[in-house]
């Protein structure tokens, strides 16, 4: 193995030798490496670094800095892949550069680290037959080059899946190609400006000094810097000169305005005196201050971009291409571009396939990840008759979607377009600031006018530097990006959180609401049945009983039903939640297609259900229909749960028994059980100096249950949507700020009466939500992490405010009474709002603070992308 | 001092010069990764991989 060590200090993981994740016990999946045996968790990590070390390239385990996603075994489904070698499909994103010579563009999923670029380079262009790879850090795309006769594209495809990593292929012409452009144009202005600042710089330097210097040399020099700065004047800076132009056809008074006035009439005097022979130029000044200007905003650019990444994301997410069957349920597919397809296609989404659309499942059962849409990051369970929205990731199995809406109608289309006018509205605190930029400019000019006019009485030759410098110092930018910057990072993260703001003013007033109030069904509880606790008998595992009841329960559509068979009983058994997220599709799929079947099954409506399986005959039902012949085991040392059959809506949990022919095997406890994380989300809540309420229109029993269990004091039951609403007017009048949280359609007049909404955007119409915020996902963590998002933006806004403020007060007057040089002035102006577009970005790598003691569902799954 | 008669035209060429190679690098992508290559450079490519067969799977 070769090693290195000094070169890449390689932080140690502990865990899986692979992944990182911690490795259950009970599982041996070794691995030799550099002479010693290391532990994996899985099959995935061990196939995996297997082949990276077979294959000569460890030195990925010394030299990574970050650790890989765990591979889901869903992957080795990929060997579809076949498909991308058909010429017809290769069509839109295959270049042939001769006859067998292929390129192709691939992006690159799961890449964390420089390390995984080495690798990936290092495995692809090992494979025979493959002409070149380059890769590209910070995009995560790869060129490949191969030879057609030699290898397919589906065995490099397959290669890199091997060591656990995804490519697809994509079109390049349609992504990011404008940024890319405006990127490279950028990149040329500054190129012109920074060599022409440097070369006039040269010639201004001995003119300064020298003594000796003949008149004729001088007009040289002059001569030859104005040649120089007439392409910085007339191609580098002309971003200022249309950007002001375009200001003052508006009858606006924009940032750009001073800038143009300052560099112009710098220019137009230099030129003049270089013309006439007498009066002094300012060429060094004048490019000084266009580079410096220009680095502002380039690096500003790129941050920008940084800032807005959330939603371009969101909209790439929606594949180029897709499979139509045609003839469903006949088999036979054809590939055609998104654009084509109609509502009512059925399509085909293979494992590791992006949906195109939404639509409703009609053949296939499935895990799909709509971590990208709602931040929750564990998969979610589809079968038939399930919506999928389109934009997730299906997992597991190959899935058949009828397509329902597309294009702009889709779920996806809608976020985006709510978070396009979240950002376009603005708060009143940037309203505000945008208005008094404007005057400030045009205070501005009036104080340089004046200035210009006294340094002239008093000596005429400083009077033109002066103005220029006092026109360059003064900074509205910084006043005018103060806000939409940290709020267009702020809403970006935000939705990455899996929060998504409808309303520009809802940041600001989560920020600074004083009381939330939420409602029960559906918000801090699933609002459907679900398990609460398995309690076995006789010695059998929880996983045994509960897959046992899945089976009975298999074909039935009860809501009992379906909890037994969809759910793990939660809480009793936190290690079956480690495990869930660890190994995502295989434990869901073990939910969601019992290990055993069950025959004869038949069904007493009212009491329960009967089956065989494996030769035994099991019921299940309430205690007297499921143990006829037993005497109920009243006395079992306090094992006996409850009086069987109750409603789960007076606040108790109903109870399911399960039995043999012989036995009481099981009970299972079903109720509507609070959100898995509530407890810890609202503690953290609460920690922050929130004052929570619950309301509900349910019966006090549950609601007074639910509120002890979450420890929520002040509550209400039995309210109905005028109560609620005047609940919530009670607590505005007592001047507190309500934040409220409901389902957003039931809930919609309390919603509109409190200052700030939230809505559960699980299942509900993102888009019909009467609210100002929309929960993307259901982990209610998310409130706490955006209370806490939203305080540190309303602290960045005024950092930054104050800042423009504070810097524009001290530099005018510095500059007025000439203290500032026009170079000087480039510099700071710059510095100024790059300071606060930096000081914005600081939200985007916003880490919530994890509440200790209370474990939360969370996912050890490293996040990529 | 007879000499920057030659010598500042010159200094305008060789500036023109170089402009034109900035622009071309910045045309033929040289500016599209900033930190891929640095990285790459670390990486050691001591044991080349064999390429006359295919990675196990």
């Amino acid at each position: 193995m070769s090693n290195s060590p000094g070169l890449v200090d390689a932080p140690s993981f502990s865990g899986c030798f692979h992944c990182g994740l911690p490795v259950p016990d009970g599982t041996h999946y070794p691995i030799q490496f550099e002479g010693q045996t290391r532990q994996t968790c899985c099959r995935g990590c061990q196939a995996v670094a297997q082949t990276i070390i077979d294959s000569g390239q460890g030195a990925y385990y010394t030299h990574r800095t970050a650790l890989p996603a765990t591979p889901r075994e869903a992957e080795a489904e990929l060997a579809q892949l076949g498909l991308y070698d058909l010429p017809e499909i290769q069509e839109s994103f295959v270049r042939v550069e001769a006859e067998n010579i292929r390129e192709a563009a691939l992006i690159l999923e799961n890449i964390v680290c420089a390390a995984c670029i080495w690798l990936n380079e290092r495995h692809i262009a090992g494979l025979p037959g493959v002409l070149s790879v380059e890769i590209n850090y910070a995009t995560r795309r790869a060129r490949v080059r191969w030879d057609n006769s030699r290898i397919q594209l589906s065995a490099i495809l397959k290669a890199v899946s091997d060591i656990g990593y995804i490519a697809h292929p994509f079109d390049p012409g349609r992504s990011d190609d404008v940024f890319k452009r405006e990127r490279n144009t950028a990149i040329k202005r500054l190129a012109i400006a920074g060599l022409g600042m440097m070369q006039v710089m040269m010639y201004a330097l001995p003119t300064y000094t020298a003594t000796d210097m003949t008149d004729e040399i001088r007009l040289l020099m002059r001569w030859a810097s104005l040649i120089l700065t007439i392409p910085v004047v007339g191609y580098s800076a002309w971003p200022f000169f249309i950007g002001a132009w375009r200001d003052l056809k508006r009858r606006n008074l924009g940032m750009d305005v001073p800038v143009a006035l300052g560099v112009g009439t710098a220019f137009v005097a230099s030129v003049y005196s270089t013309l006439s022979g007498h009066g002094e130029v300012y060429y060094d000044s004048v490019t000084m201050f266009i580079f410096l200007l220009l680095t502002g905003r380039f690096l500003e650019m790129n941050a920008r971009r940084r800032a807005g990444a959330a939603v371009e994301e969101l909209v790439k997410l929606i594949p180029a291409a897709t499979t139509r069957l045609p003839n469903w349920p006949a088999r036979d597919e054809e590939q055609v571009p998104v654009a084509r397809l109609a509502v009512g296609d059925h399509i085909l989404v293979r494992p590791g396939e992006t949906l195109p659309a939404d639509g409703v499942v009609v053949e296939g059962d499935s895990a799909v990840s709509e971590a990208m849409l709602t931040g929750e990051s564990l998969p979610v369970t589809k079968s038939v008759h399930a919506k999928v929205v389109g934009g997730s990731l299906n997992q597991a199995s190959p899935l058949v979607v009828r397509v329902e809406k597309l294009g702009a109608e889709t779920r996806l289309a809608s976020i985006v377009r709510l978070l396009d006018r979240a950002q376009s509205e603005k708060p009143r605190i940037g309203q505000l600031a945008d208005r008094a930029a404007a005057w400030f400019v045009g205070l501005l000019l009036l104080i340089t006018v004046a200035v210009g006019l006294a340094w002239y009485l008093i000596d005429p030759s400083k009077a033109l530097w002066i103005v220029v410098s006092i026109l360059v110092v003064t900074c509205p930018c910084a006043l005018g990006l103060a806000t939409p910057a940290a709020l267009t990072t702020a809403t970006g993260r935000l939705t990455r959180l899996g929060l998504l703001t409808t309303r520009g003013h809802a940041l600001e007033t989560l920020a600074r609401a004083t009381d939330l109030v939420f409602d029960k069904t559906g918000t801090l509880t699933h609002g459907r049945l679900s398990v609460r606790r398995v309690i076995p008998l006789g010695g059998r595992s929880a996983e045994e009983v509960s897959a046992l009841a899945a089976a009975l329960e298999a074909g039935s559509e009860h809501p009992i039903a379906k909890a037994l068979r969809q759910d793990r009983p939660e809480g009793e058994h936190p290690e079956g939640h480690k495990r869930l997220a660890a190994y995502p599709s295989r434990v869901l799929r073990e939910v969601t297609t019992p290990a055993n079947t069950a025959s004869h099954i038949r069904n007493t409506p009212g009491r329960g259900v009967e089956g065989t399986i494996d030769g035994r005959t099991y019921r299940l039902g309430s205690p007297r229909f499921a143990a006829p012949h037993t005497a109920l085991p009243q006395s079992t040392g306090g094992e006996y749960p409850g009086n069987g059959h109750e409603h789960p809506e007076n606040g108790h949990e109903s109870w399911v028994a399960l039995a043999d022919e012989t036995e009481l095997i099981a009970w299972f406890a079903l109720a509507d059980t609070p959100r898995a994380d509530a407890a810890a989300a609202l503690a953290a809540l609460r920690h922050q100096g929130l004052r929570l309420h619950l309301l509900s229109g349910d019966a006090e029993g549950a609601v007074k249950a639910t509120a002890q269990q979450l420890g929520i004091d002040d509550w209400h039951a039995g309210a109905l949507p005028e109560d609620k609403l005047a609940y919530v007017k009670s607590l505005q009048q007592q001047g507190r700020i309500v934040a409220m949280v409901g389902d957003g359609i039931n809930d919609a007049p309390v919603l509109a009466g409190a200052q700030v909404s939230i809505a559960m955007g699980e299942g509900a119409d993102v888009a019909q939500a009467a609210a100002d915020m929309v929960m993307l996902g259901s982990r209610l963590a998310t409130l706490s992490e955006s209370v806490a998002l939203a305080r540190k933006t309303q602290r960045i806004i005024r950092q930054n405010l104050g800042w423009a403020l504070g810097y524009n007060l001290i530099a005018i007057p510095a500059a007025a009474l000439g203290h500032v040089t026009p170079w000087i002035a480039g510099i700071g102006m710059s510095a100024s709002s790059l300071l606060v577009v930096l000081n914005a970005l600081r939200l985007s790598d916003f880490k919530p603070a994890r509440t200790p003691a209370v474990p939360t569902l969370d996912s050890p799954l490293p996040t990529h992308r | 001092m007879d000499i920057l008669i030659l010598l500042i035209p010159l200094s305008l060429v060789l500036v023109g010069v170089i402009a034109w190679v900035m622009l071309w690098a910045a045309k033929s992508g040289q500016f599209d990764d900033l930190e891929g290559p640095g990285h790459s450079v670390i990486m050691d490519d001591d044991k080349p991989p064999k390429s006359d067969d295919t990675p196990r799977s």
